[in-house]
């Protein structure tokens, strides 16, 4: 009974975390119709850059997180402004980049902090357990939630009550006759873009007291990312909350009931949605 | 007709005059030719921070002896594989083939060391590696391979006889990768601990790529003592999962859950952490010493078990080198002089091996603790003279099935 209480707790955590990863994963896809295979390697670079100015700055942790978020959001706008627009209108092209691009990250993050994991410290204030229903809790995570809520209303808020947020959508919904409009859809994959990897760089460091940052962290987190977009759909940030929620359960669960099969259980319900609602729970369109 | 040489004749004679030529000067060439030494290890992707250490520890080494090993120049070439069996094969096949290496160390992971084996095998190449892979001295064993650090369950069935009887734990459960390395380390600790009256009541895998651990560690309770066997830099990620879950019960490791390269990696939660292993960093001889002082200063590094046992199979090369009169035409006669080793001061102690070609020597069991400020590795006893059989005689041994995430099954 324990057990079971437990990891639903913990689904609930590690959807909060999954939704951080897969927020700005499902933007991108939904926009601009590429999975974007560099979004493994933007939250490990960010896990990095805000490890490095936590730990050898000495900056304060979430100012670490906003800094690396901050930091990644530029170079995903680079990278989109100065490789990705010139494939504008060749998708497979563009996620093959996106596949070389994490390469190279994955190489550079070797030379310059090399293998050695680095483990974070959790935030003062939130370290240590609390006890629900005699049972130990990391405060830690539960925060995660609480700022998965809040990133998720501000990019609700940026989705819905702002211009840029309803060219966005204009933008997912159809391009062509967004473009018909007047809305200069590749400036806005360039902020989109940016935009994802800055998400990505911040839940990076966020994730990190949790996972702590290693080599190999962008592709141990990437198929997660995938797997919570395909679920719950693309561009549709209720899907991502939706999918994350999903994939937690999906992962405790079935790692707790069948470990054999821990990656079946959790690629299993992608491959069935791709086959019978490729549109995923609450996506506006197939990708 | 003149008698002049047809051209034939002229390119026929030529041939047969640079061979003859050259001969004898290919046989005394060879001597004072360098010895091709090749080094299969993972410097991209995720093992590559055990592979990058690895070239670290041998190069080091070469440095230490000016690249001249019993007389002979080394050349040492360095392959990187990427951490698969396509490219460890690739790899192989290259220096083999193409840079015509004498001997090969590496590779770095047991599934490497099972795709080039008998490849390396056929071309009677020794191959000295880290893979801790049961089978290749056992009951599949590579007449030309030499392992100078230790099987999976080498170093896990002395720490299981320490528990039951200096510790005094009763009840465990073990939890490691579910991936051979994972089942032969368990697989070894369970078989003694029970042997010595101790239980294993739960026997857990999470998959090697994990991002959370919760599912398993919820699972945890009822024991003296947890058993882990993680490696690469997911002990880290392990043991802080573990405290802020808020276990407290002790934990055991294997000679990758508690690196001594990962102590500037580990918070303080891993203090008390008791864990076996084939080096350690605070071995106070005079050979540890000169090794800690070379990597210090050309790497700033800290050891570990990668670096200090490539450094150790320099070592042996030398040795049997010296053995053979640096002479390496002879394959069986080098792959003699290479098991035939039996080093007394090297930097984990005497070193030499069985019939198999593992290694016999002393594990450590060591205790995490902090000190100024820094964690390290404290040895709190040795077990001298330890084989990859433990105290059991070895036909028997071999005739059981090697370890496996089933065998042996649990007794409780």
């Amino acid at each position: 009974m324990n057990l079971w209480l437990l990891l639903t707790i913990n689904s609930i955590t590690l959807g909060g975390l999954l939704f951080l990863l897969s927020a700005g994963f499902s933007l991108i896809f939904g926009l601009m119709r590429i999975p974007n295979l560099t979004h493994g390697s933007m939250f490990m670079l960010g896990a990095y850059f805000g490890a490095s100015f936590f730990l050898w700055y000495k900056v304060d942790f979430w100012l670490s997180a906003l800094a690396a978020g901050v930091l990644m959001a530029v170079i995903g706008g680079v990278i989109e402004r100065l490789v990705l627009r010139r494939l504008a209108g060749n998708e497979l092209a563009q996620v093959l980049v996106t596949l070389g691009i994490s390469f190279m990250v994955a190489d550079l993050c070797l030379m310059e902090w090399t293998g050695d994991p680095i483990s974070v410290a959790t935030p003062a204030g939130l370290t240590g357990t609390t006890h629900i229903l005699g049972m130990a809790f990391p405060i830690y995570r539960l925060a995660i939630i609480v700022i998965a809520l809040v990133v998720a209303v501000a990019l609700w808020l940026l989705l819905d009550r702002t211009r840029l947020g309803a060219m966005i959508r204009a933008g997912v919904d159809d391009p062509v006759m967004a473009r018909m409009v007047g809305i200069r859809v590749s400036r806005l994959f360039t902020i989109v873009f940016a935009l994802g990897a800055g998400l990505a760089g911040f839940a990076g460091m966020i994730g990190a007291p949790i996972l702590s940052v290693y080599p190999g962290l962008d592709t141990d987190m990437l198929p997660l990312a995938l797997v919570v977009v395909i679920l719950g759909g693309t561009g549709s940030l209720l899907g991502s909350l939706a999918g994350s929620l999903v994939v937690g359960v999906l992962y405790n669960f079935g790692q707790a009931l069948l470990p054999e099969l821990a990656y079946f259980v959790l690629f299993l319900p992608m491959v069935l949605v791709l086959a019978l609602r490729p549109q995923g729970f609450f996506g506006r369109r197939a990708p | 007709m003149r008698k002049s040489i047809s051209r034939r004749g002229f390119m026929a004679g030529t041939v047969a005059a640079a061979g003859a030529a050259s001969l004898p000067l290919q046989v005394s060439f060879a001597q004072s030719a360098p010895l091709k030494l090749g080094l299969l290890t993972v410097k991209t992707g995720p093992l590559a921070a055990g592979g990058i250490q690895m070239e670290q520890g041998l190069t080091s080494f070469l440095k230490s002896k000016n690249f001249t090993l019993a007389g002979r120049k080394v050349d040492l070439i360095v392959a990187d594989t990427g951490g698969n069996p396509a490219g460890a094969k690739t790899k192989a096949q290259e220096l083999i083939e193409r840079d015509q290496v004498d001997i090969i160390t590496g590779p770095l992971a047991a599934f490497e060391l099972l795709a080039i084996s008998s490849y390396t095998a056929a071309h009677k190449i020794p191959v000295l590696s880290l893979a801790a892979a049961e089978d290749m001295t056992q009951r599949k064993p590579n007449p030309y391979f030499i392992r100078a650090s230790a099987t999976a369950a080498q170093a896990m069935q002395p720490l299981a006889d320490f528990a039951a009887k200096e510790l005094k734990y009763k009840k465990v459960i073990t939890i490691s990768e579910d991936f051979a390395f994972g089942y032969e380390q368990m697989g070894g600790f369970q078989r003694v601990f029970e042997d010595e009256g101790g239980r294993v009541l739960k026997k857990l895998w999470p998959p090697l790529v994990t991002a959370d651990y919760t599912p398993y560690l919820a699972q945890i309770s009822g024991v003296d003592a947890v058993v882990q066997g993680f490696a690469g830099s997911n002990p880290v990620k392990f043991m802080k999962q573990y405290a802020d879950q808020g276990l407290k019960y002790p934990v055991l490791a294997g000679e990758a859950g508690c690196d001594d390269f990962l102590m500037n990696s580990f918070g303080d939660e891993v203090i008390g952490l008791v864990s076996a292993a084939p080096y350690t960093a605070d071995l106070q001889n005079e050979a540890n010493e000169r090794f800690i002082a070379a990597m210090t200063k050309e790497y700033h590094v800290l050891v570990g078990q990668y670096s200090a046992l490539l450094w150790l199979n320099g070592q042996v090369i030398e040795a049997g080198l010296e053995k053979t009169g640096g002479k390496t035409d002879n394959k069986e006669a080098l792959i003699k002089a290479l098991r035939s080793v039996d080093l007394k001061d090297t930097l984990r102690g005497p070193v030499r091996f069985d019939h198999f070609g593992n290694v016999v020597g002393d594990i450590f069991i060591r205790r995490a603790e902090k000190k100024n400020g820094k964690l390290f590795n404290h040895t709190i006893k040795t077990y001298h003279n330890v084989s990859q059989f433990w105290t059991f005689p070895e036909k028997w041994f071999l005739e059981q099935p090697v370890y496996s995430r089933d065998y042996p099954p649990l007794k409780s």
